[in-house]
């Protein structure tokens, strides 16, 4: 294969390939939070926790309970999106009518709170979760070597996104959704529950962080400090992108892994920044955000 | 119970020199503290008083919800313990170098953000300063995971050595009581006027012809700056930098010592700092795990008292009051 | 000639947005099958009065009662499954939807709703129109989508606010016909208007609506021999 840029293309697939895994992260966790944010018009903080949570609830179904990894994909999501409709009804409804930052904090507290609550039940260390059987062994590109799981990982984490972008631009559902993002006043007298729709919304939104969890636990540690370091990463991801569109959530998320993947080729040492430096580029040149609105 | 408060706000009117003895009592009890508590304890409490006193200028004076001022704290305590460390400045000179650079890093991150609202605005802040963090992490000089350790304490003016630390206690103590000073005055300036006047209608603000985020980024400057000094001390101090310092976690926990204080009060802070440093210290002895507990106080805060304790005290008294006036 | 059935009963109605006080003990009631219309200045609350019904103003007092069940009592989203709907002054077409997921959007609660060839027949501006985003509409296109989309739920008794507000003569013209329609399908609508000669057209009585509290009440022949006193109220 020939070079580009005095690398050879081998290598600058293989990283491109390597980025999309954390792109599907970052797609996964930004449109849940585009989605809350639409809807309830909150910054869910706690996302990264709900993230690590899933992770946790999975290795402990496996070490626990013996449920095993496919198991885990059904039932831990909606273990998660069930205790994030919790909190949900008894808390964050209570903050919507005041200041955006109350219920950020309010978050940020949640997220403190569990992140701290895992480190004292099961320490600080990683924790080590197998690759489920049926998805262990590796794809020879030619290029490269891609492990099987790391290939499903892209692949249910673009189809899930895409379901749920269908489901949002398509559906009924989404139409009542996207209208009481506008009006939720108006949406009610049509007859719709729209405090009912908002906690399944943050609860689903929860359950997809809780199912990235599910896809991380074979490939990063399991570990009380994965989520916040993910989130805040996130939260650059959804400043870049802006939080006005799903569609854009997802494109930006994907587009930044690569980018990171990219820089993990030429410049190493910046790929932790990398993101970081694209959001400030866009704050100057694309202040609302490539696909924001501002109000 | 409301006659005995009424009687009390009519007494302290009337005989203003209660104000002196209780000042003259609370700067007795801040002298004396070193004889009678941990003066490292001190110390911190000292430190994050000044820290959460800084970002309540942005917070409640300005209306800006900053999650990222552990860069400032933690980016001049770097600074300041690499040039005591390793280029063997002064004490004086590696404070001032650290505060300095705290005070440019708010620049940039000011300008970056200020013209940003509200929650974009505290995504900012908090990105920046992971940024930072990250930057930390793969610095050499940082020290990663390891930190700088053993900073020299120096002397102070050349005369005090500072390895004492009754006499670092009160260096720090100083310094913490002027930093204070400045944001009193600054708050009582004609700034800090039109500061309020932002904070209370920014669009007439803008309609009065104020240049509103320029404003803003002075204050957000001098913000950092204090933030910079308080971790400056502090890294002087303990002798140590190391990566908690520009963590998210202490973002978070500054933010919550000026909630749990109450925002926008200049008590606020001090009352809110005091009581978290001590109940962390507290906490570490007694195998309960800090983060839960902050974030559990940081939940309950917001849900039950968003003026916090001051804020909350306050208002409560001058309900009893207005109904004693009645 | 038989008793008219009694749908709407409000009576000392108050309501309040946030601490300021606007229903101060509205009363009114509605017969079935009537086109009653809400006149007042700006300001008097006829916009309120709507939005109290249909729970969208939630701090309420008084009674308020339709077909029996109490409007005060229910939460806002059972409200609609009376078959009552809101036209809205604003007109509430959502710029994040399509003509058609406009139209769609609030659920039919009753098998009576119209079909949409009905509907097309009634506002033929609106067909083939599918996929515009809803808010690209002119707005009499606007107000007919959104009278369109509360006819397709089956409600028989229309809140209706301002629907000529802004409007070329001409397309006046069509929702006034549009409105006899209606009438004629035995619908019931509560009407609020500025432009007196559409409210003559139309309605069969007259409330007169003055901070906060109906005033008066005219019939419609009555209402031609009492300009003087409409104009009045009404400050023309
Ligand atoms: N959301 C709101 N918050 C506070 N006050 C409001 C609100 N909406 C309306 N008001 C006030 O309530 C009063 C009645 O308003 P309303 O909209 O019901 O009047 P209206 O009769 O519909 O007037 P118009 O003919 O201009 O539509 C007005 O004084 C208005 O200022
Ligand atoms: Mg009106």
């Amino acid at each position: 294969m020939p070079d580009i840029f005095g690398v050879p293309a081998a290598v600058l697939l293989g990283q491109v390939l390597l980025g999309l895994i954390n792109g599907s992260f970052y797609a996964m966790l930004s449109l849940g939070l585009a989605i809350i944010f639409g809807m309830l018009n909150v910054i869910n903080f706690a996302h990264g926790a709900f993230y690590m949570l899933g992770a946790f609830v999975t290795w402990l179904c496996l070490t626990q309970l013996g449920l095993n990894y496919w198991a885990a994909l059904v039932v831990v999501p909606i273990v998660v999106g069930v205790f994030g409709a919790v909190v949900e009804r008894l808390f964050l409804r209570r903050l919507y009518r005041i200041d955006h930052l109350y219920s950020l904090l309010f978050t940020f507290g949640l997220a403190l709170a569990m992140e701290g609550l895992f480190r004292y039940l099961f320490g600080a260390a990683g924790k080590p979760y197998p690759v489920p059987e049926t998805l262990t062994g590796v794809f020879r590109l030619g290029f490269m070597v891609l492990p099987v799981y790391r290939a499903w990982v892209i692949l249910a984490s673009v189809l899930v996104c895409l379901l749920v972008w269908l489901v949002m631009e398509k559906t009924r559902l989404g139409a009542w959704l996207r209208a009481a993002t506008e009006n939720p006043s108006l949406v009610t007298a049509f007859g719709i529950n729209v405090p009912l729709m908002l906690t399944l919304t943050y609860g689903f939104c929860v359950g997809l962080a809780g199912f990235a969890g599910v896809l991380a636990a074979p490939i990063y540690q399991v570990s009380p400090a994965m989520g916040s370091s993910l989130i805040v990463i996130v939260f650059a991801v959804v400043v870049i992108g802006g939080l006005g569109s799903i569609g854009g959530a997802i494109l930006t998320g994907l587009s930044l892994g690569v980018i990171e993947g990219l820089t993990k080729v030429f410049y190493p040492s910046a790929s932790a920044i990398v993101i970081f430096v694209v959001m400030v580029l866009v704050l100057i040149l694309r202040p609302a955000g490539l696909f924001g609105r501002e109000n | 119970m409301s006659m005995l408060i009424k009687g009390l706000a009519g007494f302290t009117v009337k005989y203003k020199w209660i104000w002196w003895i209780g000042a003259f009592v609370l700067a007795a009890t801040l002298l004396l503290a070193p004889a009678m508590v941990y003066p490292l304890l001190l110390i911190n409490i000292l430190c994050f008083v000044l820290f959460a006193s800084a970002l309540n200028l942005v917070l409640g004076y300005a209306g800006l919800l900053s999650l990222g001022h552990a860069a400032f704290f933690g980016g001049a305590a770097y600074v300041t313990a690499h040039a005591a460390k390793t280029w063997g400045l002064p004490f004086e000179a590696s404070v001032l170098l650290g505060t300095l650079f705290a005070a440019v890093l708010g620049l940039v991150f000011g300008l970056i953000g200020i013209r940003r609202y509200g929650i974009y605005f505290a995504m900012i802040t908090l990105a920046l300063a992971q940024m930072l963090y990250f930057i930390a992490v793969q610095m050499p000089f940082t020290g990663g995971e390891d930190g700088i350790q053993s900073v020299p304490r120096g002397m102070f003016l050349g005369l005090v050595d500072l390895g004492d630390i009754n006499a670092m206690y009160y260096v720090v103590l100083g310094a913490v009581v002027i930093g204070l000073m400045v944001l009193w005055r600054t708050l009582h300036s004609p700034f800090g006027h039109i500061l309020a006047a932002i904070r209370e209608n920014e669009p007439r603000a803008v309609s009065l012809g104020l240049d509103v985020a320029y404003y803003k980024l002075i204050a957000f400057v001098l913000s950092a700056t204090l933030s910079g000094l308080a971790g400056s001390l502090k890294v002087i101090a303990f002798q140590l930098a190391s990566l908690n310092n520009v963590s998210w976690h202490l973002s978070g926990e500054v933010v919550l010592m000026t909630l749990i204080g109450g925002m926008g009060t200049f008590a606020g802070p001090i009352i809110g700092a005091t009581f978290v440093v001590t109940l962390e210290h507290m906490l570490a002895t007694s195998g309960l795990p800090i983060a839960l507990v902050i974030g559990v106080i940081f939940m309950a805060c917001v849900m039950l008292f968003r003026r916090g304790f001051y804020g909350e005290t306050v208002a409560r008294l001058k309900v009893v009051l207005d109904r004693g006036h009645d | 000639m038989h008793h008219p059935v009694r749908r709407l009963e409000v009576e000392d109605l108050h309501s309040w947005y946030g601490e300021s006080h606007i229903l101060h003990g509205a009363s009114l009631h509605v017969n079935q099958g009537e086109i009653v219309t809400l006149l007042g200045r700006n300001g008097a609350g006829k916009t309120t009065m709507m939005r109290t019904l249909m729970g969208i103003v939630q701090q309420r007092k008084g009674r308020a009662v339709l077909d029996g069940q109490d409007l005060l009592a229910m939460p806002a989203h059972h409200v609609a499954r009376l078959g009552l709907g809101f036209v809205p002054e604003e007109r509430g077409i959502f710029s994040s939807l399509n003509v058609l997921e406009n139209l769609l959007l609030p659920p039919a609660f009753r098998p009576s709703g119209m079909a949409l060839e009905q509907i097309y027949t009634l506002f033929p501006n609106l067909q083939g129109r599918d996929t515009t985003i809803g808010t690209r509409l002119s707005g009499g296109e606007q107000q007919m989508l959104a009278i369109a989309r509360i006819l397709r739920t089956g409600a028989d008794f229309i809140l209706l606010d301002e629907p000529t507000e802004g409007l070329a003569p001409v397309i006046v013209e069509d929702i006034s016909r549009a409105l006899g329609e209606l009438k004629a399908l035995g619908l019931t609508i509560i009407l609020v208007e500025q432009n007196i000669r559409f409210a003559m057209a139309n309605a069969d009585r007259h409330y007169v609506m003055e901070q906060g509290r109906v005033v008066d009440e005219f019939s419609n022949e009555a209402l031609q021999s009492n300009m003087a006193k409409i104009n009045a109220y009404l400050g023309v």
